[in-house]
């Protein structure tokens, strides 16, 4: 009996151990990615300048006279993650207010289904869809020489953007308690009323997480906005061809050599505090949300 | 204190496994080379993405005929493969532009086939013909409109390929363009330039002979067509070689020299034109 419980209790020691382990492990894997990140970042940094490799307007990395300013991706990338949550977000959240307070039954699954199919669609695909129906789309409806743009790239990301925004905001939307909604019906206001004055301000930190996860899928994203952004590494223009920091990343990649490669690592080691920065945005959010509550 | 000891058996273990991980890998690159060693019947070339084609159907056929040896292909651009050549990780690099001087230091380039760029505007463009001097005037956009070389009234979009193309370098180098184009679009690919041009009326773009199709068309340069004769005989001007990177103080395995061999001689002529390029004039 006594030899059982010891066998048991060395299993449970031997699992613990497992457990902390991988545990470990996850860890181990983003201090490796930062510590390389940084050691590959930091060389061209210093040797352009952190003025001149930030603020620079000019990318020509391959020139003879080569010159690696990332001005123009950081705009791009802020200002298309902004285009796409202002298209993306507002339909998500009416979206989400559709499937968790408006949608007869049966609808809302159909839809719930249709969005995570939308969530599992490899970037590649929404990409190559861009190409092919969005850029000679745009650039038919506003008579542009060429629809391979900023705009055609926000279009696609807000698309993208969508599935976590709906799926999270509509969380948060469920969560609100059924009395705040009923409190608000009995008083006379009407259903319109009630979702976007009690609902929708209960739900507030719930949806800000989503925009923030949006901007965290939008501003990541280097495959579907490369097919349909014309990449030239110009300063953005809503009807230009533009250049994010995921493609410079990705576009010169294969190709680069020498400080072009490192320019290269350091424009990712920008992206990556990027992501970190909304990261750390996300969590004060989750915290505070969870204090309130 | 059973915390810090539980800790630092984990501690121990996860260090273990890291050690581990360490020694599996030097293993493996060990296992990597007795396998190069035993397999030296495997050909392993890496380059030029335009090259793909032209190297297919050479290895495809060198492989019909040598059953025991396999050769391989990794597209990954000019650059990319004359690097791999000279680190010793590829038997032949491929390069779809001629070695640069310092380059030429430890590794010899071997001319296997030319390649026509061909400059292609959208099938309804009435305009067939240019000239290279036009042609390097609307890629740095001192000609923005159609009408300006005898299409209609339109706006000229440039299409071109990533900085580090080969196409690009080569297209850039003849029409004297280098670092001066104005692109609206740099694409990844060959495809994707021949895709967008297919897709927009105003488009100009070019891509290798070889790969351009039935959808594009490819306008004549000062009245000569990009044809297997005027870029062989040197009238048309856009063109560039396509070259076999060797290493210099290092031999090739008898399965790459012979698989180099064949690619240089008469024997490949028919193979490289069934697959767009040119063969040299020997």
């Amino acid at each position: 009996m006594k030899k059982v419980k010891k066998t048991a209790r060395l299993m449970e020691k031997t699992m613990n151990l497992i457990f902390l382990a991988c545990g470990m492990l996850t860890i181990l894997f983003v201090i490796l990615i930062t510590i390389f990140l940084v050691i590959s970042g930091i060389p061209a940094i210093k040797e352009i300048g952190l003025a001149d490799f930030l603020f620079g307007t000019t990318w020509a990395s391959t020139a003879a006279q080569p010159s690696y300013g990332i001005l123009p991706f950081i705009l791009t990338s802020v200002y298309g993650t902004f285009g796409a949550i202002l298209i993306g977000v507002p339909i998500g959240l009416l979206c989400a207010i559709f499937l968790a307070k408006m949608s007869p039954r049966g609808v809302a699954g159909i839809v719930r289904n249709v969005v995570d199919l939308l969530a599992g669609i490899p970037s590649v695909v929404y990409g190559l869809v861009g190409m092919i129906l969005i850029v000679p789309c745009v650039r038919e409806v506003f008579h542009l020489p060429d629809g391979a743009n900023l705009f055609s790239a926000i279009l696609v990301l807000a698309v993208m953007i969508l599935p976590s925004v709906i799926s999270v905001s509509e969380t948060a939307i469920k969560a609100v308690p059924k009395e705040y909604e009923e409190a608000s019906l009995a008083l006379g206001a009407t259903k319109t009323e009630t979702v976007f004055k009690v609902v929708v301000p209960a739900a507030k930190s719930g949806i800000i997480t989503a925009i923030v996860l949006g901007i965290g899928r939008a501003i990541g994203e280097a495959m579907a906005v490369m097919m349909v952004s014309g990449n030239v590494a110009n300063m953005p223009r809503l009807f230009g061809s533009v250049r994010f920091l995921t493609t410079a990343v990705a576009s010169e990649m294969s190709y680069s050599s020498g400080l072009q490669r490192q320019a290269l690592f350091s424009i990712a080691l920008v992206l990556f505090l990027f992501i970190m920065a909304i990261n750390l945005v996300l969590n004060l959010i989750v915290k505070r949300g969870g204090e309130s509550d | 204190m059973k915390k810090i000891i539980t800790f630092a058996v984990a501690l121990t273990l996860f260090a273990g496994a890291v050690a581990g991980c360490g020694a599996d890998n030097s293993s493996g690159e060990a296992d990597g080379g007795s396998q190069k060693a035993e397999n030296s019947q495997t050909v392993s070339t890496d380059g030029s993405t335009s090259m793909e084609k032209v190297i297919g159907f050479l290895s495809e056929a060198y492989m019909e005929e040598h059953g025991d040896i396999k050769v391989t292909y990794n597209p990954t651009g000019s650059s990319s493969g004359i690097s791999a050549v000279s680190e010793g990780r590829c038997d032949i690099g491929l390069a779809s532009r001629d070695l640069k001087e310092e380059e030429q230091a430890d590794l010899t380039g071997t001319v296997v086939a030319i390649d026509g760029i061909g400059v292609i505007v959208n099938p309804e463009n009435p305009v067939a013909d240019l000239s290279v001097e036009q042609v390097g005037k609307i890629y740095t956009g001192e000609i923005t409109n159609w009408k300006e070389v005898g299409g209609s009234d339109a706006p000229i979009v440039c299409i071109g390929r990533e900085a580090a193309s080969g196409t690009r370098d080569g297209f850039e180098e003849v029409t004297g363009t280098k670092d001066n184009c104005k692109y609206s679009q740099e694409l990844t690919s060959t495809g994707d330039v021949v895709q967008t041009v297919s897709g927009n009326p105003n488009a100009i773009g070019y891509a290798s002979v070889a790969s351009l199709n039935d959808s594009v068309k490819a306008v004549s340069i000062e009245g000569i067509a990009p044809t297997t004769e005027t870029i062989q005989g040197g009238e048309y001007k856009i063109q560039r070689n396509f070259v076999l990177v060797t290493k210099k103080d290092a031999a090739l395995s008898k399965a790459a020299q012979d698989f180099f061999d064949f690619a240089t001689s008469e024997e490949a002529d028919e193979l490289i034109t069934e697959a767009g390029a040119v063969p040299v004039v020997r």
